[in-house]
């Protein structure tokens, strides 16, 4: 049992070893930002254990720094943040048998952990639910250990610059698997094209009208994609 | 302490909370989920995955040689790993390496 713990959470380990490289370099650069503005490393403890939500976080250094309306701070998460709706559901039933765990998995779907979670296909005797779980964990430990590392360092003697570019390698790579699995790819087509789409026309802002619109898209394809999900044989 | 300070990431804390909260407060419990739910839960995570690989490389519009060319040529290599070897781990790190290796040629500095 023991060792079979070990290999789970080296199982998880290995997953989420693209993320621990982004996490670690970005939630440094989030540190940095926040040390900058005149906040402790108690600071980033905080903001990176229960916020937990890099691109919001990045902007709230702003609006600590110039003590923004709440009303600001909240419209802002919402819009920010807003692609978590999405996230959810495609585990409702998969943390449903999660028990104790779930609420935590619920606080810890970042977009890096959807991602990895998404991607995870554990080879047989790798308890999921298990792996999933440390995967999460460990996920949100780089996260805090970066940003709170940040606060204290404030810059490195190495030059680590495109380290972070792992997080695109592991997005593209996740892309290409599922791609490969899909039995559709117009969900895959659909999100590329209103992305790009909106990226040009809305470069600052593109992320939550993509996901809005591939969603509406989705729902209008939804009978032509059963209607081939029933011919397949 | 920073009281105001406090109730900004409070705030922020808790609204993220409940947006990833929702889905399955609406679904969880037991209440069986609409068909239509269960296929956009099956048709999204495809989509938006496609969404975050362009929200990665959101900074290669507009184009430049030093901006998008080495994120464009990584981004291949990922692809050319993976489809020859389809190790994730070893398509990643390539593909990083090949990335950081070029930023730092006098071509793309």
């Amino acid at each position: 049992m023991r060792s079979n713990r070990r290999q789970v959470l080296a199982y998880a380990f290995r997953q989420t070893l693209p993320v621990m490289f982004g996490y670690l370099f970005l939630g440094l650069a989030y540190g940095i930002l926040l040390r900058q503005a005149g906040f402790a490393p108690g600071w980033a403890l905080l903001t990176s254990g229960i916020v937990y939500a890099g691109s919001l976080q990045f902007v709230l250094v702003d609006f600590l720094a110039t003590a923004a309306s709440l009303p600001t701070v909240a419209l802002m998460t919402l819009f920010i943040n807003g692609r978590h709706l999405f996230y959810g559901l495609s585990f409702v039933e998969r943390f449903q048998a999660m028990g104790k765990k779930r609420p935590y998995m619920i606080f810890s779907l970042s977009d890096e952990t959807y991602s990895v979670l998404c991607g995870m296909a554990p080879p047989p005797g790798i308890d999921r639910d298990q792996a999933m779980f440390l995967a999460a964990l460990l996920d949100h430990s780089y996260w805090i250990v970066g940003s709170v590392l940040g606060t204290l360092v404030g810059q490195l003697p190495l030059d680590f610059t495109g380290i972070d570019f792992s997080m695109t390698a592991l997005f593209f790579v996740i892309f290409l698997d599922q791609w490969r699995a899909a039995k559709s790819h117009l969900p895959a087509l659909l999100g590329l094209g209103s992305a790009l789409i909106f990226l040009l026309v809305w470069p600052e802002n593109f992320l939550l009208p993509a996901l809005a619109t591939t969603a509406v898209l989705l729902l209008l394809c939804r009978p032509a994609m059963q209607a081939k999900e029933d011919t397949a044989p | 302490m920073n009281l105001y300070a406090l109730l900004i990431v409070l705030t922020a804390s808790a609204l993220t909370i409940l947006l990833r909260a929702l889905p399955f407060l609406l679904f969880g419990g037991g209440r069986p989920m609409p068909p239509l739910v269960r296929y956009l839960g099956g048709a999204l995570p495809a989509a938006i995955i496609a969404i975050l690989v362009i929200y990665c490389i959101r900074s290669v519009v507009p184009f430049s040689l030093s901006g998008s060319v080495p994120q464009l040529l990584a981004l291949g290599a990922v692809a050319a790993l993976h489809l020859w070897k389809r190790s994730t781990l070893l398509s990643i790190f390539g593909g990083t390496a090949l990335y950081m290796v070029l930023i730092r040629l006098p071509l793309f500095a």
